[in-house]
């Protein structure tokens, strides 16, 4: 990981070259995080990429809800050479969730950003194939964001019988 | 001195099989007649209803389709091996296909996405077919009650509830052997008119001739 002089200097580099893409960096139990704006992810993962954080680990999608603004995607980076990891961050609002997809530059995020799509909502522009991975195609509403219903059933227990909980007739 | 097991019948000593097997050639020959004929008979044969030796011959052959959905899939492999061995009932064959299978164990949790897949499977089962919910997800989504999983009896009639998280190698067998009970006593269970799931088999529609009306019909894609 780089510590938190490290990650004030890779920070500063980015800024140097653009001074809006970083919006903060983050440095928690050992881990580094630099969150940036949306607009500017693919800039800066290619940015990184130069600098040695060549393998892209992992793309996740997090609803932090109540805060606002609430859906977040979290690119996990890797860098084989000197074993250290830098973690990206960018935070979208619900009413627009466009976030640029870096499918082009990282192949691997392919499946990733579409699980994202699938689970949060987020819509990558630019995707190449944008839809639905797990859930059906049909599937509507996004049901890890926070605000979806648990879902489930009421089961077909003897006991619920009496309360017309029974679906099969 | 001969040797006899206790309780057997005194007819299953070698000296009686002597004696039938003579009074069996004099039968043969016209020898025998009268009361002697009628008697004779009435030893030898055993009435029954056709319905009743079909019923008999299907729930003592269930074929199970190959289809694992889970873990539960894991214990429902093991009842075919040496321990619990559900071979001594006649339900060994795994079938590969569908269409040679007559029973269907939904051994695992179901997907919203799979359940359409498994109805299908159920479909190209030929009649009489039967189908076993193994476990509680199948039966009642289990731990798994949330956005992802339908329970099977929203989308197919099933016979026998299982269970177990996942049930155990003798609880599914015990499931089969009331499986085989019930298929004696009742094939038709209520639960085909229930679901209204009658004529369910899917058609292969080849020479374009089936209804457009009629629910199961696979036609090849059109390219």
């Amino acid at each position: 990981m780089p510590d938190a002089t490290g990650l004030e200097l890779i920070a500063q580099e980015l800024r140097d070259a653009d001074a809006d893409a970083v919006l903060e960096t983050l440095h928690f139990r050992d881990k580094a995080t630099i969150i940036v704006e949306p607009e500017k992810v693919g800039w800066v993962l290619e940015r990184l990429r130069g600098k040695g954080f060549s393998f892209l680990a992992s793309v996740h999608g997090v609803d932090y809800y109540p805060e606002e603004p609430r859906l977040g995607v979290h690119y996990e980076l890797l860098d084989m050479e000197n074993v250290d990891r830098l973690t990206v961050k960018l935070r979208v609002h619900t009413e627009a969730p466009e976030v640029p997809s870096v499918t082009h530059d990282w192949p691997t995020a392919d499946h990733q950003e579409r699980e994202i799509y699938d689970m949060f909502g987020v819509e990558f522009t630019g995707h190449p194939d944008l839809r639905r991975i797990l859930m059906p195609e049909d599937y509507e509403g996004f049901p890890q964001r926070r605000d979806f219903p648990v879902g489930g059933e009421p089961i077909l227990f003897t006991y619920n019988d009496a309360s017309g909980t029974d679906y099969t007739q | 001195m001969i040797r006899q097991k206790a309780g057997a019948p005194a007819t299953g000593r070698p000296s009686d099989f002597r004696v039938q097997q003579l009074k069996a050639r004099d039968m043969l020959r016209g020898d025998v007649e009268g009361a002697e004929l009628e008697k004779y008979v009435e030893e030898r044969v055993l009435t029954t209803t056709l319905d009743k030796a079909v019923r008999w011959a299907q729930s003592n052959a269930l074929f199970p389709a190959t289809f694992g959905l889970a873990c539960c899939a894991i214990e429902m492999m093991s009842i075919v091996g040496g321990r619990v061995d559900v071979a001594r009932f006649g339900f060994e064959a795994f079938r590969a296909s569908p269409r040679q299978a007559d029973l269907l164990i939904l051994s695992g949790r179901i997907s919203i996405k799979m359940a359409p897949i498994v109805r299908r499977i159920y479909d190209q089962m030929l009649e009489p077919k039967w189908a076993i919910a193994m476990g509680a997800c199948s039966s009642s989504m289990g731990v798994f009650n949330n956005y992802a999983i339908v329970p099977a009896d929203k989308f197919m009639p099933v016979d026998v509830h299982v269970p177990g998280c996942p049930p155990r190698p003798e609880a599914l067998m015990h499931g089969i052997l009331k499986l085989r009970k019930m298929i004696q006593a009742d094939p038709d269970m209520g639960w085909r008119e229930r679901y209204a799931a009658t004529g369910t088999e899917e058609i292969v529609d080849t020479d374009g001739t089936a209804q457009d009306s009629a629910d199961n019909v696979y036609r090849e894609p059109t390219k």
